[in-house]
């Protein structure tokens, strides 16, 4: 069938909500409005106020009462209007959801699932543009998706509703109205493993999220140059699925990270330093990254589009290493 | 009687186990930051006694109190102290963090105000099963300053959610008098304006406090939604161990000490509850404490091999 990545989202919480009684959406707009991109429209008309609840603009108390409702047999979906806003609940999602589990002597499970929007391409400037995935990424105790494609937007929610523990989604605001075929049949994934989006034998480009379709189409304009490039999804960013990573870099012998973070003690270092770890010596050379330039996101299109990984500038990066620059 | 003498005997028992752990600490055998309750002991106390097994409690760094009067057995919580594998935490928590899933204790949260929203959310859950609980929220009055108090109050009314707030205002937040922090001094009020009821209480009278939560609970059980009780009460020992107590001076100690709620309630049970009555009480719980502390010493610590256990669950998606 056709449909959206939105749509595709809408009805993975969809389905969540009918086969799972515990199963509830809040958030800010979630409700009456339908989602501030439109992801939960119609929802409040088929399961009703208690379950699709639109909170007050309080991020730390709603988060944190995601949080709450998980500890006490819920599982609860929140969403948070953007990344950039998730900072105000930073302190529930860190000390308490990624915590208690372990200070607790594993008494405490929080079995949340947190969803928001990330990312840059909108002109939205500096406060709705960051992605700052990589940082929650950082975070032992949380689990960290990133759903780049129709099939993961319509498959993780439910697996990060069974996970035991805390799962953040971030979703791209460049993806929502991503269209294309889905199986009629499409439900959950697996969420612990990387995916190969694209065979190729002469470098690895790992990315993920809103990026993904740059590489592909980096990787599109390589082959029409003769370059075969492997491209790799990360889709789970915390715990990062090093073996796929790994097992692509042996076979083409170089690699290019691309992520939409900044690249200073970002992911994209976490997965240079474990390729440099542990297949150094399969290199034929360094691995490059292309990252959002650092500075915040500014407004104007022509800087916005010059901050951020592009496909020109992925696959520059690319032929370098595979040429030798 | 029988309801003052449980009372006085929860009172006791925090107060000397407490005093235990304070010596415990400058011998050091316990570690890390130790916050003490003495002198607030009548808040947990007279809360507490009013919630059912089935309720759930939220606490604070300063939560010996809570967790002896919630029920969580002192062993487990004196092995928490020594940060044994028997401890309510299994020792990764400590003094500031006592968890316990059989008594429903949600931890001690040291992050002043992030206990809040974790309240609002177990009475969601309540909520939205149809469940006639409450959930005690402790926090400080340094927590009325914080973001968290302002968002969930506001929350917990609008959604009318099951939770009893339990203001313990000892007049310091760590250093910070009181009026030094708040403009307004009138806690119940600020409260009250975000449509919740709200009432302040004599926090050193056990049988005061007990009486106001009886009431609350009620009203929160029969749906009325949220209260709070600003109980005003004092810590009589510094923030915690390494607090010099430069900021507040001996009389206004001394003041409060004449208040002690544990001498108020003994007083209030003369002439029927005598000194040898005392005496048989305090030997019992200085018996329990002796037990505890022989209990924590004698227990193994946690393998090192077990570090990243819990980080995540123990089962895979």
């Amino acid at each position: 069938m056709k449909t959206t990545y939105r749509e595709a989202l809408r009805e993975a919480i969809r389905d969540a909500m009918r086969r799972d009684d515990r199963v509830f959406l809040m958030g800010e707009d979630v409700g009456s409005y339908g989602g501030c991109y439109a992801v939960s429209l119609g929802l409040l008309e088929e399961f009703g106020p208690e379950r699709v609840r639109d909170t007050p603009l309080s991020e730390s108390a709603f988060v944190g009462a995601g949080i709450g409702a998980a500890l006490n047999g819920m599982r609860p979906i929140v969403e948070i209007m953007t990344v950039n806003f998730s900072l105000l609940a930073l302190d529930q999602i860190l000390n308490n959801a990624a915590t208690l589990l372990h200070m607790s002597g594993g008494q405490f499970a929080v079995p949340v699932v947190i969803r928001m929007t990330t990312g840059a391409g909108r002109q939205l400037a500096a406060q709705h543009s960051h992605s700052l995935e990589g940082w929650y990424a950082h975070i032992p105790g949380l689990r960290v998706l990133a759903p780049a494609t129709l099939e993961d937007a319509r498959g993780m929610v439910w697996p990060a509703l069974c996970d035991p523990d805390p799962v953040l989604i971030f979703e791209h605001n460049g993806l929502y109205n991503l269209a294309g075929e889905l199986a009629d049949d499409a439900g959950p994934v697996d969420i612990t493993r990387a995916a190969v989006r694209r065979p190729g034998r002469d470098v690895t480009l790992i990315t993920y999220g809103g990026s993904l379709t740059k590489t592909l189409a980096a990787a599109d304009d390589l082959a029409a140059g003769g370059i075969e490039a492997e491209v790799v999804d990360l889709r789970t960013l915390r715990p990062l699925d090093s073996d796929t990573v790994l097992e692509c870099v042996r076979k083409t012998h170089r690699a290019v990270v691309v992520d939409e973070g900044w690249r200073s003690g970002g992911l994209s270092a976490e997965i240079a330093a474990r390729i440099g770890e542990e297949a150094l010596y399969d290199l034929d050379a360094p691995v490059r990254r292309v990252c959002s330039a650092e500075v915040p996101i500014p407004y104007a299109r022509h800087l916005e589009e010059a901050a951020l990984p592009q496909t020109a500038s992925i696959a520059a990066a690319a032929r370098e290493v595979v040429r030798g620059g | 009687m029988k309801e003052e003498l449980e009372l006085l005997r929860q009172m006791v028992r925090i107060r000397r186990f407490e005093e235990r752990c304070a010596e415990l600490y400058s011998s050091a055998q316990i570690r890390g930051f130790l916050h003490l309750y003495v002198g607030e002991e009548a808040v947990a106390t007279g809360v507490l006694s009013e919630l059912d097994p089935q309720d759930s409690v939220v606490s604070t760094y300063r939560d010996h109190g809570h967790a002896l009067a919630r029920g969580v057995p002192m062993d487990a919580v004196m092995a928490e102290m020594f940060g044994k594998v028997t401890g309510c935490s299994r020792g990764r928590g400590g003094s500031m963090h006592l968890f316990d899933a059989s008594h429903r204790l949600f931890g001690g949260n040291a992050i002043v105000g992030g206990g809040l929203p974790i309240a609002a959310g177990l009475a969601l859950g309540h909520l939205m099963r149809g469940e006639p609980r409450v959930v005690a929220c402790f926090f400080g009055e340094g927590a009325a300053a914080e973001g968290e108090f302002h968002e969930v109050l506001n929350l917990s009314a609008l959604w009318r959610l099951p939770v009893l707030f339990c203001c313990e205002n000892n007049q310091y937040a760590m250093g910070t008098a009181f009026a030094k922090e708040h403009a307004a001094a009138d806690l119940a009020l600020r409260a009250g304006s975000y449509g919740l009821a709200a009432w302040s209480v004599d926090g050193m009278d056990v049988l005061a406090v007990k009486e106001s939560a009886r009431r609350a609970a009620e009203e929160i059980r029969a749906g009325g939604g949220p209260c709070l009780l600003e109980l005003r009460t004092y810590r009589f020992r510094a923030h915690s161990m390494y607090d010099p107590e430069r900021y507040r001076d001996k009389e206004e100690v001394a003041h409060w000490r004449d208040l002690d709620p544990i001498d108020r309630l003994r007083n209030a049970m003369r002439p029927e509850f005598t000194d040898d009555d005392l005496a048989a009480l305090e030997a019992e719980v200085a018996a329990e404490i002796d037990l505890a502390v022989a209990t924590a010493e004698a227990a193994d610590v946690e393998p090192v091999a077990d570090l990243t256990r819990f980080v995540t669950s123990e089962v895979t998606p």
